[in-house]
């Protein structure tokens, strides 16, 4: 273990490709890890490309110490590196991309804060139930089993929620038990008519598969230095264990392909640049990298770029939308011991129609400043410091919500020409549009958050709302799923419509996104889709 | 309010350096007499920098900081960064005050580290000797305090950031 500039010793390491691959999986966040782990204990020979480095574990608490250090911002926790990771913004919003995502083994779990719930099932039926957008060419009854096997392997703690769609069995792990300051928001919200529930959390309550029970770090999001909260490194050792090979700093700059088939994965590496072939290939690079990629293979035969006969490359590029509300009580609230949210409210995510969408409700237990991060900010220190920081800490109270989008096509992810990333690839170009529905969405949560925290009696002191609204960091829509392969880019089994030999593990494959944060709904579709090629290399 | 070693090796736990290391190199400098010398210097200047950089409810910081900094300077390039930033206000003491930091008064002390702008310097570890006074010594400091259970409490937060202080804070109201 080492402090915060210790970190980032380089192992020399064989990244040459690998003869008789079956499968090569390109990501090793959860979806690729998931994919990769399946097929491997399955007897496949399974090779995972990733464009990030593979971090080592001793350094976790250093990682820690510079998340709280003010000299690094959050991309530098994870090595984030600016040349590797270039993008440009053309959109009427700007989008943090690299705030939004970690390259590396593990992905953006190393970051994420992992709260897991399943979509619900007017979320798979948007037009036909609330008059907007599509509908999913899978229902809520065709992932169910699914999300329960991701809940098993991703290691879910959570208990009731009376407004969660029906499930078999309980969660692996009990929940967490409420905060204090949720007991405060419980005594307004009866008041009003709101019921709280538990927060399904992929996160140990106790220990589970091998790893700890959460330890009280407070430091989730960008890192657990516990292993308590899950991150995709269990599903690249589950996947190692059982014979894959898992290649760091491997960045895909383009997919080798003839009119049917992808052939290789060509990807540069610190070493030198190499071509793995394979038969099958899952695409797993997250939201933004996965289009990007497919339109960087262009060819003569696809000149828009692979898999791209629809032309939605790219294109409906959404996230979910921030909505907050908070200030502060003339009594202590106990923020900041934990990193996570112990209590939520799904009571109004089942009204939205076309004219508002699904939102959920979040309680924070972290509102206000980290004393520990605020000393580290002011020119005072001594007695001025400290009373400084008893002024700052203590009585803030906080609520956020999580809101559907469904922009339309003009939402995306294309290439920027004019600049080129450290392996003179053009660089994504974010270009993030934000919905009118979406805007009413985040009015009618402030106005609920609103009446919570009077019903408290806080003094409201911040609101994020329509104007300032943020995204959530999850990249959805840039690579949908349908039937009709003209308007989709890949069928319900995830397989590419145009190339046979291609699958696309991610939530860029979502349709529509509901205000349910997105993992959980990943690993379930990268478990069904680790079936389809399982199947597909067996020749079924 | 007591500083205790288990709050130095709290600290630890939360900054990244063995806390199997950290009881064993505190107090017995091993091997190499120079070694061992340098590193009580190092631990003089930080622990009378403390003084002026903790508040005055603190006490306990001389054992709090050597069991600390035990832990912390290890052979990498963060103890080199310590090193070289106590040399720096070193420096600065002797050609500014005639004497080294921990034979200045507190108030001196105090004015020493305004004087080379450690206190409105942003801190960076590859900065300017302000800013890297302020981050190997200042914020070192103020990191080991406020994430450990008793710098917490003070603020009023027994478990803070960093601090792996277990799941039942959380849930105690102010008055448990
Ligand atoms: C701060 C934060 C908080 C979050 N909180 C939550 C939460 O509470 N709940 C939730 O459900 N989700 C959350 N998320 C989102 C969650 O992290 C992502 O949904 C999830 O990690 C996506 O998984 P993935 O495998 O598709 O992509 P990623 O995890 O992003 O992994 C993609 C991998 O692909 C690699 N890659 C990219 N391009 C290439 C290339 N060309 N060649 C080779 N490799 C490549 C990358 O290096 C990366 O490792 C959060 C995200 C962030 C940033
Ligand atoms: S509070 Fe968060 S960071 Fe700490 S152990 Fe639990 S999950 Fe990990």
């Amino acid at each position: 273990m080492s402090p915060a500039e210790n970190v980032g010793s380089e192992a020399s390491t064989d990244r040459t490709p690998v003869t008789d691959c079956d499968v090569c999986v390109i990501g090793a966040g959860p979806a690729g890890a998931l994919v990769a782990s399946r097929l491997a204990e399955a007897g496949h020979e399974v090779v995972v490309l990733d464009a990030g480095p593979r971090f080592d574990p001793s350094d976790r608490l250093a990682r820690q110490e510079r998340a709280i250090r003010p000299f690094y911002d959050r991309p530098a926790v994870w090595d984030g590196d600016p040349e590797r990771d270039a993008h440009s913004n053309d959109g009427e919003r700007f989008y943090p991309l690299n705030h939004a995502r970690v390259k590396g083994i593990g992905g953006s779990t190393l970051h994420w804060q992992g709260m897991v719930m399943r979509l619900h099932e007017a979320d798979f039926n948007s037009q036909s139930e609330r008059g907007i957008g599509v509908d999913w060419p899978i229902n809520y009854e065709d992932l169910r089993p699914y999300y329960a096997a991701a809940e098993r392997e991703l290691g879910v703690a959570g208990g009731d929620n009376p407004f969660a769609p029906p499930r078999e069995t309980p969660r692996p792990m009990p929940e967490f038990q409420p905060s204090y300051s949720d007991s405060l928001f419980a005594e307004a919200c009866d008041e009003l008519g709101i019921a709280m529930h538990s927060v399904p959390n992929a996160r140990n309550s106790e220990s589970y598969d091998g790893r700890s029970g959460c330890v009280g770090y407070g430091t989730c999001q960008p890192v657990c230095p516990s292993g308590a909260k899950y991150d995709a490194t269990v599903h690249i050792e589950r996947a190692e264990e059982a014979g894959a090979t898992v290649i760091d700093r491997a960045v895909v700059g383009r997919l080798a392909h003839d009119a049917e088939s992808i052939t290789a994965a060509e990807y540069a590496t610190p070493d030198g640049e190499y071509r793995q072939e394979a038969e099958g290939f899952v695409i797993a690079a997250g939201g933004v990298e996965t289009p990007r990629l497919l339109l960087l293979s262009e060819s003569e035969q696809y000149p828009d770029g692979l898999a791209n006969s629809s032309g939605t490359v790219g294109k409906f590029f959404m996230d979910h939308l921030f909505a907050g509300t908070g200030g502060l009580l003339d009594e202590p609230t106990r923020q900041g011991h934990i990193g996570f949210l112990t209590s939520e409210s799904h009571q109004f995510y089942d009204e939205a129609d076309a004219e508002v969408g699904p939102f959920k409700l979040e309680f924070f237990n972290y509102a206000g400043p980290s004393p520990v991060e605020s000393a580290l900010t002011g020119d005072d220190w001594g007695d001025d410091l400290l009373e400084r920081l008893r002024g700052e800490y203590g009585t803030h109270i906080g609520m956020g919500a999580l809101v559907e989008s469904i922009p339309g096509e003009d939402s995306s992810i294309g290439l920027d020409r004019d600049e080129t990333d450290a392996h003179g690839n053009p660089v994504p170009e974010v270009h993030w549009t934000v919905d009118d529905r979406a805007l009413r969405t985040i009015e009618r949560a402030n106005e609920i958050q609103e009446r919570i925290l009077n019903e408290l009696g806080a003094e409201i002191t911040w609101q994020v709302g329509p104007e300032d609204t943020g995204p959530a960091y999850h990249h959805m829509g840039t690579t949908r799923m349908g039937e009709d392969p003209t308007e989709s880019v890949v069928d319900a089994d995830c397989r590419t419509h145009d190339l046979d030999n291609c699958w696309i593990a991610s939530s860029s494959v979502f349709p529509t996104g509901g205000a349910m944060n997105p993992t959980l709904t990943i690993a379930a579709l990268a478990l069904r889709c680790a079936e389809s090629v399982d199947a597909a290399l067996r020749g079924e | 309010m007591e500083l205790s070693r288990r709050d130095a090796v709290a600290a630890l736990g939360a900054l990244g350096a063995g806390t199997a290391t950290a009881g064993c190199l505190q107090g017995s400098p091993d091997g190499d007499g120079d070694d061992g010398g340098e590193e009580a210097a190092v631990r003089e200047t930080l622990v009378a920098a403390a003084e002026v950089l903790y508040p005055s409810a603190v006490d306990g910081i001389d054992e709090f900081v050597g069991t600390f900094l035990a832990g912390r300077l290890d052979d990498g390039p963060h103890a080199a960064g310590v090193r070289d930033a106590v040399d720096a206000l070193e420096t600065r003491a002797e050609a500014w005050y005639d004497g080294n930091v921990a034979a200045l008064s507190a108030e001196d002390r105090d004015s020493l580290l305004r004087e080379t702008g450690a206190g409105a310097a942003d801190p960076d570890p590859d900065g300017t000797p302000a800013e890297r006074i302020r981050y190997y010594i200042v914020n070192e400091l103020l990191l080991a305090l406020y994430s450990s259970p008793t710098g917490g409490e003070l603020v009023g937060i027994e478990n803070p950031q960093g601090h792996a202080g277990g799941l039942d804070s959380y849930q105690r109201g102010p008055t448990a």
